[in-house]
């Protein structure tokens, strides 16, 4: 079959089962629109502004296993996508980035709308491309897809000339099957020494303590993490990224770990004698403190990345390989192993976990008069039935959100962790919403990160995805208001915005359903109603208390296990503290 | 601790700024870096100097390791090796010095490779050691101009970098 570069970029996307381009047109990829134009099988998802196309195709991907696919044109339609692409790189998340390019001949002339896509993106990206030549680029796509998605997962971006994609220049077309890269082979099972020490270790261990990671999420360990912890019987905390990589509802999971994380959780870290992690990478949001993280614990760390390994916090059983293969061969060692758990060793940790556990450290003001973002997430995860797909914004909301929503299943909560971008919550849901039609999908936000990419409600009137917007509106950049008043006596500075639009309308001028709720007991009527409109994107405002702070939080430059944690007369944290 | 890492990576447009990128992305110290195509062309080998605690080199060499492009490396300094550095040296000469400047080359195993009126261009190898010291010994004021390769090596025996 002869195609032209424009229909080999298409054909290629439909051969590799892509269902949907989100994208932006424009001069350098008018040819591969054109080829878009003449075929059916991948749907074409326009957004509003390039960074809405990354984020929607990046939260396909998280919420369904599969690459990610990108389309934007040169210059300012590839600038506008790098926040996206590191924000999928931090995440690991498989993603193909294409970007039209300025044709050959005038490459480094500073032609119109010319940018070194290659060179600007070199830093936040798995691996780049640029095509040179048309016979490359059949090639070069299987070769995207391949890195993308193998060993630890991450956006490639393949730069492509517009001459390349040329309509009049056609030659014979055939996908490769597999594809091999002498450069490029992920390691996958792991060191069968190494594993053996690590099980001898763990069923050793007094103080045991499971932490993991987004990793057993990418590499689909949930099964057999699930299965690992509950034969252990030990404590299980999952990070940010984790989250529903270990069913939350579980007896064993005593909550997230870190800045935010519960108070169980980091203190049962800190006194731990023995801590597998399993797909984490001992983020700063993780240890806080490295000099005083984990100082009684010897660290074994299963990661299929090498350079995860000892980057910030040296282990001493590293294992490099896939999850999924590595807790299979552990599991198979610890049923076979004749050396038994230290029941009782056990049982007097999991009753000082237990004490943890009582301090109640998420407990909040149930009866204040003002709508507390926490009640308005634990509402929501009611009226949903914990099914939710919960995409967020960066900021409290997401805090709260990952505290008080709790996911049994992965792939369910999708969120900006390692680079923190503001305005990805609203076209994420739009992108899981188009992979999960029937599933509820609600995005948390703030009326700051929400007004980052708030044109994407046009996209999701065009698509008809009726996501839910639950917008926790307290008038302030809330996480930076609240580092103000921790770390800055109160000054305020430029974390409140004078003007904020009227949501209600804006959401409607959009054709959506817009709400205002203003008092706690409006919350959950709101909520059901919302969720009951099936074919409507609501936007609702909950105008929320502007004072309420995230607790526990470890403050900059402390150590894990000394959180700052609610005081309020009355609650067993008080006693805890006196 | 002085590392000097060996590369073999993928002859590419942009192989040498991945290397040279992820070296200030992630503030790593690069003293010196030569690159070249090798006896296979669609390889470079490149060498880069650089110095750091053993858990420095670690990321470093893993990081590099992480790069699609890097097919294979090694860190030379864990083991027996040789290392080359090449220089040129523009000296400057008069009747009265000349003699004496070809002789302190002779002593070092330099080679006058440009003779003119005013001077020479001296080629010389060895380890930057030796290097350093040529330099030394020669008159500041005579010295117009130097250019310095950067270390290069191989381990020694049977243990190499090849495919």
């Amino acid at each position: 079959m002869e195609l032209s570069g424009g229909e080999i970029v298409v054909q290629s996307l439909e051969d590799e089962g892509v269902e949907f381009l989100f994208g932006y047109p424009g001069g350098a990829v008018l040819h591969l629109y054109d080829a878009i134009f003449h075929q059916e099988k991948v749907k074409h998802i326009l957004v509003r502004h390039e960074q809405a196309a990354v984020h929607s195709a990046d939260a396909y991907a998280r919420s369904t296993g599969k690459p990610g696919v990108v389309l934007v044109t040169s210059g300012p339609g590839a600038t506008n996508a790098v926040t996206g692409i590191a924000t999928a790189h931090l995440d690991s998340i498989p993603m193909v980035i294409i970007s039209g390019q300025v044709g050959t001949p005038v490459i480094g002339s500073d032609a119109f709308q010319e940018v070194d896509m290659v060179g600007i993106t070199r830093p936040c990206v798995k691996h780049n491309f640029l095509v040179k030549n048309l016979a490359d680029l059949a090639e070069t796509m299987k070769k995207a897809f391949h890195v993308a998605t193998t060993g630890r997962p991450g956006p490639v971006v393949v730069d492509i000339p517009k001459d390349i994609t040329d309509p009049s220049i056609k030659i014979e077309y055939e996908y490769p099957r597999e594809i091999s890269m002498r450069s490029y082979n992920p390691v996958v099972k792991g060191h069968s020494g190494q594993i053996k020490k690590a099980v001898d270790l763990l069923l050793s261990a007094q103080r045991p303590m499971i932490y993991a990671g987004g990793g057993v999420i990418l590499g689909e360990g949930s099964a057999e993490l699930t299965e690992f912890a509950q034969l252990l019987g030990y404590p299980v905390t999952n990070t940010l990224m984790g989250l529903g990589g270990y069913p939350a509802t579980d007896k064993q999971f005593i909550g997230m770990l870190g800045m935010h994380g519960t108070y169980e959780a980091n203190m049962a870290m800190h006194e731990s004698d023995v801590i597998i992690a399993i797909g984490a990478r001992f983020d700063d949001r993780v240890t806080g403190k490295l000099e005083e993280f984990c100082p009684y614990a010897k660290i074994i760390h299963i990661d299929i990345d090498p350079s995860s390994i000892s980057k910030t916090v040296k282990v001493d059983i590293p294992i490099v390989g896939q999850v999924t293969e590595v807790l299979r061969e552990m599991l198979d060692l610890i049923k076979a192993s004749n050396v038994r758990i230290d029941e009782k060793a056990l049982e007097a940790w999991w009753s000082q976990v237990n004490k943890w556990r009582d301090v109640n450290c998420l407990e909040y003001d149930r009866h204040s008069e003002f709508i507390k973002p926490q009640y308005v997430v634990e509402q929501l995860y009611q009226v949903t039935n914990g099914e939710a797909f919960v995409t967020s914004d960066v900021g409290q909301h997401q805090m709260f959100a990952s505290q008080y929503y709790h996911f049994d299943k992965p792939r369910r909560w999708i969120n900006s962790g390692g680079l923190g971008t503001m305005g990805f919550g609203l076209p994420a849901a739009i992108g899981v919403k188009l992979a999960h039609p029937e599933a509820d999908v609600a995005c948390i936000t703030g009326e700051a990160s929400i007004q980052m990419c708030i044109q994407e409600l046009a996209t999701a009137t065009q698509y008809r995805t009726p996501v839910k917007v639950i917008n926790l509106n307290n008038r302030y950049m809330g996480m930076v208001r609240q580092w103000q008043e921790f770390s800055y006596e109160c000054r305020y500075s430029e974390s409140y915005m004078d003007t904020i639009p009227d949501f209600v309308k804006l959401a409607e001028a959009y054709g959506h359903v817009g709400m205002q709720i203003e008092k706690p007991g409006d919350v959950r009527p709101a909520l059901e109603e919302a969720f009951a409109m099936k074919d409507r994107l609501v936007f609702m405002d909950f105008i929320t208390d502007r004072t309420e702070n995230v607790y526990p939080m470890i403050e900059a430059g402390k150590a894990h296990h000394e959180m700052k944690l609610r005081v309020a007369p009355g609650t067993p944290i008080d006693r805890e503290l006196a | 601790m002085r590392h000097i890492i060996s590369i073999l990576i993928e002859n590419e447009a942009g192989a040498l700024s991945r290397v040279a990128g992820l070296f200030s992305a992630r503030g790593y110290n690069i003293e010196s870096l030569t690159v070249a195509p090798t006896e296979d062309s669609t390889l470079s080998r490149m060498t880069v100097v650089t110095h750091g605690s053993d858990d420095v080199i670690e990321q470093i060499t893993k990081q590099l390791n992480k790069l699609i492009d890097v097919v294979k490396l090694i860190d030379l300094a864990e083991a027996v090796h040789v290392e080359r550095e090449l220089m040129l040296v523009k000296v400057k000469t008069t009747d009265e010095t000349r003699e004496e400047v070809k002789r302190l080359s002779d002593i070092f195993r330099g080679k006058i490779i440009d003779v003119t009126l005013n001077g020479y261009v001296i080629e010389m190898t060895g380890t930057s050691d030796k290097l350093d010291a040529f330099v030394a010994a020669l008159d500041e004021d005579a010295v117009v101009e130097v250019v310095r390769s950067g270390p290069m090596g191989m381990s020694r025996g049977e243990k190499g970098l090849h495919l």
